[in-house]
């Protein structure tokens, strides 16, 4: 399972659990790409979880910007496969293979 | 587990959706992608409808921009303002009947300068928007905050004469427009692109410094808004610009009402917050995005591709407590993540505001603040809490407080209460002399005294505050000292003739 970041500044990451296919394209400029691997997990990976993971692996830099308690920061909207996570389920939503997370922050200055 | 539906590029609809799954309260049919209010979840196709309706709505019901009309949009290349870019460009090619019929113009205000960024990251990004505003194809002007120090003292006097134009005239326009011109394509043949010129090192580094002289963040973010209002409108004017439409959306409009509150500016409120603001007399500021909650905004951008570029402010990555606005902007945020009604309520709240009419026959801009060019909230009667917070401060300063006491450590017997506190030199060679003398700067002490009390008298109360959290005034640029010497040079005068002419006004 290939996990990929891209991240336009600290606006946007994208997780796309195949490639970075779809997602790449809606980006803008300066965005940068972290090829990584999502560890194999024996139940299927939910929101919550995911959110652990980016805090202990993708974060170096005051994880509070982005993750508050066990959920983000509020004024970060979450997008799964470009729907409202509001939609589907929020952070119990179990991931899939190919599936596209994005996250946007709506903070003054990212 | 589900799968994945084959039909997923289109975005409309997925064969099994995992979880909740909502069908849009537009059209009934499609799967819902974005949940806007509570209760309410589009699908993609009707967001879009629904988004690019709000924006020709508000334009329509509040009638201001006039056809024909130039417009500078202002594009910091934020979410905000590149997606009302966007809206825009969508009205423009809109069908006859729908189509906007005003000129657009955009400014980019570079103010990477005062954030820090490299004079290598302030052209890539400029490059950047470059891209996004030639593809628009409307004429583009591209200004580095650092002229903001060349700007004429004339940019704070207001124009008297505002706009007088109703909604008859409205009419009259729309028609006059329709029957000329026919709503044929307003965009220019040849597009007027002016590049963002080199900076000169110094004046980067005096913009610097003038920043750093505000000791506080929150008298910093107040600074820079009140610096780039100047600039936007005095871009305006020299370009032939009657409108600027401002980036603010309705999250933003929520927390800079109540920042403002916090930062004593309720009496600006109406201006600082509502949908058209006309402060400047001949120049109108706009703000057609402030229907849009931030979330909305993103959700466009990112679903229909908006370009926008990452360009840090002065409060990114710091903590909460920063700033009273990056506070205001924190607690308004989490408030909203709890009750999603908390950014609309706010907004609304801003839209009964209604600004205090000044009389006609209220003197030009004396009665002006001298920065942000509200009105002066600052002559209120004795028992208003304005008043209440002089005294108190007078009392906790004492009379050994010296700096902001001028007439107490004057005058500590009281004998002239009457006199002005904004006598120039304590040792008393006259008043007269010494305005004369602050005229060409020789006066020993003219600089400073401007600084403490005289400054003070020309400013509305927040703007007092910031002032005060200035570590040095003379830093502030040339256009704003000098304008304000005019100013107390002619309430001097005022003042000495007033002497002669004793009894005039009162009898
Ligand atoms: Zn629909
Ligand atoms: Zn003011």
């Amino acid at each position: 399972l290939t996990l990929i970041v891209c991240q336009n500044s600290h606006v946007y990451y994208i997780f796309d659990l195949s490639l970075c296919s779809g997602g790449a394209e809606l980006l803008f400029n300066g965005v940068k790409e972290h090829h990584v691997t999502l560890p194999s997990h024996s139940e299927p990976w939910d929101i919550k979880q995911l959110l652990v993971w980016i805090q202990q692996n993708l974060l170096k830099e005051r994880p509070e910007l982005f993750v508050q308690g066990d959920s983000v920061r509020p004024g970060i909207l979450v997008l799964i496969n470009d729907a409202d996570w509001e939609l589907m389920g929020e952070l119990d939503y179990k991931l899939q293979d190919q599936d596209n997370i994005v996250f946007i922050s709506t903070l003054h200055g990212g | 587990m589900c799968q994945v539906d084959e039909h997923y590029e289109e975005g409309l609809e997925r064969a099994e959706v995992p979880s909740v799954s909502r069908k849009c309260v537009k059209c009934k049919e499609a799967e819902a992608t974005v949940v806007i209010r509570a209760g309410d979840s589009f699908c993609r196709t009707c967001f879009r409808e629904y988004f690019i309706h709000k924006f020709r709505a508000m334009l329509g019901k509040n009638r201001i921009i006039f056809p024909g009309e130039k417009v500078l949009l202002a594009v910091s290349g934020g979410p905000s303002s590149s997606s009302m870019l966007r809206q825009v460009q969508e009205g423009l090619s809109q069908n006859a009947h729908k189509k906007l019929r005003f000129c657009p113009g955009i400014i980019f205000i570079d103010e990477g300068g005062v954030v820090g960024q490299s004079v290598e990251q302030r052209r890539r990004t400029a490059g950047e928007l470059l891209t996004v505003f030639r593809a628009a194809g409307f004429p583009v002007h591209m200004v580095p905050l650092e002229q903001v120090l060349d700007l004429p003292s004339s940019i704070l006097a207001s124009a008297s004469l505002a706009s007088k134009r109703t909604a008859s005239s409205y009419k009259v326009a729309v028609d006059r427009f329709v029957r000329t011109d026919g709503g044929s394509s307003l965009t220019p043949q040849d597009q007027e692109v002016m590049l963002l010129p080199p900076v000169n090192q110094s004046q980067t580094q005096a913009l610097q410094q003038l920043m750093m002289s505000a000791t506080t963040l929150t008298a910093r973010q107040e600074l820079l808004n009140t610096l780039r209002l100047h600039l936007l409108v005095h871009t305006a004017r020299s370009k032939g610009y009657n409108k600027v439409m401002l980036g603010d959306n309705g999250t933003r409009a929520a927390v800079k009402l109540v920042s403002s509150i916090a930062l004593g500016r309720g009496a600006q409120l109406a201006q600082d917050t509502g949908f058209s603001d006309s402060r400047f007399g001949d120049i109108i500021l706009v703000r057609p995005m402030r229907d849009y909650s931030a979330k909305e905004i993103s959700y466009y951008n990112y679903l229909f591709s908006v370009p926008s570029v990452f360009i840090p402010a002065l409060d990114t990555k710091t903590v909460d407590k920063s700033s009273i606005q990056h506070l205001t902007e924190i607690f308004i945020t989490k408030l909203q993540a709890d009750f999603p009604s908390t950014v609309s309520t706010v907004y609304r709240t801003s839209e009964k505001l209604q600004t205090v009419c000044r009389g006609p026959s209220t003197p030009e801009h004396t009665t002006r603040c001298l920065l942000c060019v509200c009105d002066l909230d600052t002559a209120t009667e004795e028992a208003s809490a304005f008043q209440a917070t002089l005294t108190s401060e007078q009392l906790s300063v004492g009379p050994s407080g010296a700096a902001r006491t001028e007439t107490q450590r004057q005058d500590p017997v009281g004998l002239n209460q009457a006199a002005p506190p904004r006598q120039c030199c304590p040792s008393g060679g006259g008043a007269e002399d010494c305005g004369r003398a602050a005229s060409g700067g020789g006066c020993c002490s003219s600089a400073r005294l401007l600084v403490g009390s005289d400054l003070r008298s020309l400013l509305c109360y927040s703007c007092q505050l910031m002032v005060k959290d200035l570590a040095s005034v003379e830093s502030l640029p040339h256009y704003i000292l000098s304008e304000a010497q005019r100013r107390q040079r002619r309430s001097q005068m005022r003042d000495e003739i007033s002497d002669f002419l004793l009894g005039d006004d009162e009898g």
